[in-house]
């Protein structure tokens, strides 16, 4: 394999053209005007709409401000003092690194265990696939509202348990404090299952068949072609899957705010329904909450980065290369 | 499925059943369990849904003196009455409108962003990968309120533009994280082959990465147009708050508005719930195929 004309290292560049493939190259003027035609629209777009606001949350944060008269009641930190003082906020934090963990550590080795067993031939793939991905496609709003209806007190849940003779596990589920978090939890696994598997399918898309019919024909069996050939092979999906589930569980919002509110007494309050509940009437100190959620994301996201997703990015200049 | 069956179904490029039974005895148990925890996993995706479905076909009377009944007679009343409703055909046009504005924004800016991060090599590349992957760590809702005060200075509140611009914003982190490895992953020799032949950088984004792309383009189409279809908070900031009228909010809204406006009639918002699940479930199962059977590499071909 030699070296291709964009990827070509800093040395290639530098000398002399060692090919007549680099004869092409008029410069660096032209790469940047390419550079700057194909990401500039998603860059700006990206700069105006996401970026802007944000900066703007964190301009507002050190204001009391209802969002109606000018920004002129500078308070410096007291915003962040309050929350970060504030129980609930606390509990707040404490249920979505709850969640957080849960996700990664029951979500993930489950979606990972469904896609290797559907990656084969057999009956009805299709049909099976597409029945699993259900629950992902609904908007949380629906799905919310059809998990509410089910869980409330005269829903169906209850029912069906009553109609089996398990009636003594009736409960309000989402209104009992002691389980309405792992109510919460279960709610978005069925929700979220679907998109993790999809993710990891894809991956198994990619692990050549050649490889698992090399290591068969040398006599390994199914598991130890799943976890020395396969898994590694999909390590960098299940690493990109781990970064998005935690930054979801981290923002979760949707699912709480439907069903739950937060309640009961805080048991499912997350960072995000604190925000909403307080930041409609007090924009400066739900900009605060906003950027206590951001900091804290941005530090679970950058150690993860660093420890993690940095041997994917760090293949970026070279694969394809040698 | 027999033995027989498999070996004569199996194609070639994957693992025999011959080679199968060459690793393990002759009859693989593991096949029955496959099917069996096939059947679970698709049982508990399905059943609350089809819960919402049938439940749609009672009475609010009889939902409430048995929430788990069987309906009896069918009623197709809530149905009709919810298909008869200009307002759910409105929410649907937006929810069209907006999805597939949105998908097409962020699949054509996400892969000429992608393409650049995943096959330039340029000072900054690390730092501009990193921009767009810390979008991430930006939910809508931490943006939210500053966000509907700039699309309200710059006019875009009630509009269509107004939800489908931010939406592309917020899903470009996703596309291109996604769309980075799969560019890359599509063999330096197509490139060098490509300019031998005398195609520029441009020439060979157009003519090879994206028909190669194809599949991941889908995927991220797919993730961004159910998000789009999905979404709430943002249409709600801009159509609801931003006086769009209601017979063009976006399906969620109007699930959303339609169950607090008629919360004593379980039948109907049970039957305006399964209707609005209908258009995004109908996509979906279409190009679920495409997905996960497309996203074979380039080099293998």
């Amino acid at each position: 394999m030699s070296t291709s004309v964009i990827q070509a290292g800093p040395a290639a560049t530098a000398g002399p053209a060692p090919s007549p493939r680099i004869r092409r190259r008029t410069g660096q003027g032209r790469k940047w005007l390419e550079i700057g035609l194909f990401a500039g629209p998603a860059l700006i777009v990206f700069l105006a709409f996401v970026i802007l606001p944000v900066v703007l949350a964190a301009v507002y944060s050190f204001f009391n401000w209802n969002g109606l008269t000018p920004l002129e009641r500078f308070i410096g930190f007291d915003n962040y003092v309050r929350a970060l003082t504030d129980p609930l906020f606390l509990k707040g934090i404490g249920n979505n690194f709850t969640i957080l963990v849960a996700s990664v550590l029951v979500q993930g080795p489950i979606a990972i265990a469904v896609a290797l067993l559907l990656n084969r031939r057999m009956r009805g793939r299709g049909l099976i696939r597409a029945l699993i991905f259900v629950p992902y496609v609904l908007a949380e709003v629906v799905a919310g509202l059809s998990w509410k209806l089910l869980l409330s007190p005269r829903g169906g849940v209850n029912a069906v348990l009553e109609s089996i003779g398990l009636g003594d596990l009736a409960q309000p589920w989402l209104a009992n404090p002691d389980i309405a978090l792992w109510v919460m939890f279960g709610i978005l696994s069925w929700k979220y299952l679907g998109f993790a598997i999809l993710l990891m399918l894809a991956g198994l898309q990619g692990v050549p068949a050649e490889l698992t019919e090399a290591a068969q024909l040398d006599g390994a069996g199914w598991w130890r072609i799943q976890w020395h050939i396969t898994l590694p092979l999909i390590a960098p999906t299940i690493r990109i899957w781990v970064f998005l589930s935690m930054i979801g569980s981290l923002q979760l919002f949707d699912m709480v705010w439907v069903t739950t509110r937060g309640g009961p007494v805080g048991a499912t309050n997350t960072m995000a329904v604190y925000m909403i509940q307080y930041g409609q009437t007090q924009p400066g100190f739900g900009s605060a909450v906003a950027v206590i959620l951001f900091l804290i994301s941005l530090a679970v996201a950058l150690v993860y980065q660093r420890f993690a997703l940095r041997r994917d990015l760090a293949g970026a200049t070279t694969s394809g290369v040698r | 499925m027999t033995a027989t069956e498999a070996v004569t179904t199996a194609s070639s490029s994957r693992p025999s059943r011959r080679a199968d039974r060459a690793a393990g005895s002759g009859f693989d148990w593991g096949q029955p369990f496959v099917y069996l925890v096939a059947i679970m996993i698709v049982l508990v995706s399905v059943v609350p849904v089809a819960y919402v479905w049938i439940g749609g076909f009672r009475s609010t009377p009889d939902l409430n003196a048995n929430p788990a009944g069987w309906p009896d007679p069918w009623l197709i009343d809530n149905y009709l009455r919810v298909l008869g409703s200009s307002r759910f055909w409105g929410s649907v046009f937006s929810s069209s409108i907006v999805g597939v504005g949105t998908t097409l924004g962020v699949v054509l800016l996400g892969v000429m962003a992608a393409f650049v991060i995943a096959r330039y090599d340029f000072r900054g590349r690390g730092a501009l990968y990193s921009l767009f992957a810390a979008g991430l760590m930006f939910p809508l809702t931490v943006a939210a309120l500053p966000l509907t005060i700039l699309l309200r200075d710059i006019g875009l509140q009630g509009s269509f533009l107004g939800v489908i611009i931010p939406q592309v914003a917020f899903a470009l982190p996703t596309t291109i994280i996604i769309l980075v490895p799969f560019l890359r992953a599509i063999p330096g020799e197509l490139e060098e082959a490509a300019s031998i032949d005398g195609a520029s950088r441009v020439g060979f984004f157009w003519r090879i990465i994206l028909p190669l792309s194809m599949p991941g383009l889908v995927t991220v189409g797919v993730l961004a147009f159910v998000g789009s279809w999905n979404a709430y908070l943002l249409p709600l900031l801009v159509m609801a708050a931003g006086g769009m009228p209601q017979d063009l909010w976006t399906l969620p809204l109007g699930v959303q508005q339609f169950s607090t406006q008629y919360s004593a009639d379980t039948g109907a918002v049970l039957a305006y719930t399964s209707l609005a699940m209908l258009p995004a479930l109908a996509f979906f199962l279409f190009a679920e195929k495409r997905i996960v059977g497309g996203l074979t590499g380039a080099v293998k071909g």
